[in-house]
């Protein structure tokens, strides 16, 4: 016994765990997924986090220990950003047919999104720190990360909410799409990447291939406005928020 | 591989230089947004095209095919955060549900509205 915890308490230490855990828990939960016909409600990261989260928690490992090995995972977000240029290239002839429509829908969609974050959590009391990292939870959390950090919010929480965000809207997209009759696979998968990021558009991806299409082109389009415009409106907002 | 590994290098390469270029003339946007405006640029001009084209293919559709994969370290971050966020709860609750609800919603009802459906197939051939 005393072997064990203390193999246990070596292996819990090194990098080679939290890249092995997070590795492993995923491809279990992705062969759930697939297993059970990709209802949104297993979602493979909802699981994956859960399941992790509570590993961490029973285990008292401490979240840093698991974030250097993780961190090599984490790390090619940045990569990933930077390769949405390439959804974008392949996307440009639906783009230029109608660039007003798509326009229109991301910025209202990013509107409406950060509205309501702004206007309800003022209205619930949530302190500025927690609205500066609500305010760019729609985009994808490299990018909500850094916008947070430049409005005074807390980059950690940021990204927290934005894998959140991705979780609520890949696990109720179909519903709400359902419910407003809304059945056009390229809408669907647009309002999916825009509104719920990377997480989002995996959803729509493995749903439909029209939908995973405009849902990369949403991502794309919705990560430039994210970090162009939010930037410069949201400082703007934050500081008219009574008090 | 070996075109997705090429493709590696350059959107790193992209990046860098996006990281360097954000940090010199202080602009207020995330550097791998400014480098994937560098590898679009590269897209774009045909003589970069050419080279960029294959490996940029190649590892985009190996990252993107496992997006969601690289959201888990920092979905697990929640721990890290459960005083403040538990003391918060409901709130956050309530926001992140609505705001992630109101943004689908009107995405999708705009695009919806003012969606055309022969758009597509007037671009795709040019009248001569």
């Amino acid at each position: 016994m005393t072997n064990f915890v203390e193999l246990w308490l070596y292996l819990s230490a090194t990098p080679l765990f939290g890249l092995t855990a997070t590795l492993v828990v995923y491809v279990l939960a992705q062969a759930a997924y697939t297993r059970l016909g990709q209802p949104p409600w297993a979602n493979p990261v909802l699981w994956s986090v859960l399941v992790l989260a509570l590993l961490l928690l029973a285990t008292g490992t401490p979240y840093p220990t698991y974030f250097s090995g993780a961190q090599f995972i984490h790390f090619l977000l940045g990569p990933a950003v930077v390769a949405l240029a390439w959804p974008l290239w392949q996307r440009r002839a639906e783009l230029r047919a109608r660039p007003v429509a798509l326009g229109a829908a991301a910025l209202a969609g990013a509107g409406a999104s950060v509205a309501v974050a702004l206007g309800l959590g003022w209205a619930l009391d949530l302190p500025l720190p927690l609205l500066a990292s609500l305010a760019p939870k729609g985009t994808t959390a490299p990018v909500a990360m850094g916008v947070a950090e430049a409005l005074g919010g807390v980059p950690a929480l940021a990204a927290v909410f934005a894998v959140l965000t991705g979780l609520v809207g890949a696990v109720a997209g179909k519903y709400l799409f359902d419910a407003l009759k809304l059945k056009r696979p390229e809408v669907r998968g647009f309002a999916l990447g825009t509104s719920a990021h990377g997480i989002g558009a995996a959803r729509a991806w493995q749903v439909h291939p029209a939908a995973g299409a405009y849902a990369a082109l949403g991502l794309s389009l919705q990560v430039l406005i994210a970090a162009l415009l939010m930037p410069l409106v949201l400082p703007l907002l934050l500081s008219r928020l009574p008090a | 591989m070996m075109p997705a590994l090429q493709g590696l290098a350059l959107l790193l390469l992209a990046q860098s230089a996006g990281e360097l270029l954000v940090r010199a003339l202080r602009l207020p946007l995330p550097g791998p947004v400014l480098g994937l405006g560098l590898v679009l640029a590269a897209l774009a001009w045909a003589p970069t095209r050419r080279l960029v084209a294959g490996p940029v293919e190649a590892v985009a559709e190996l990252l993107l095919a496992h997006l969601s994969l690289l959201f888990v370290p920092l979905g697990v971050g929640v721990i890290a955060h459960l005083g403040l966020l538990g003391e918060h709860a409901g709130a956050l609750a309530v926001v992140l549900l609505l705001s992630t609800v109101a943004g689908l919603a009107v995405t999708a009802l705009v695009l919806q509205a003012l969606w055309r459906d022969d758009a597509t197939a007037e671009i795709a051939e040019p009248t001569p």
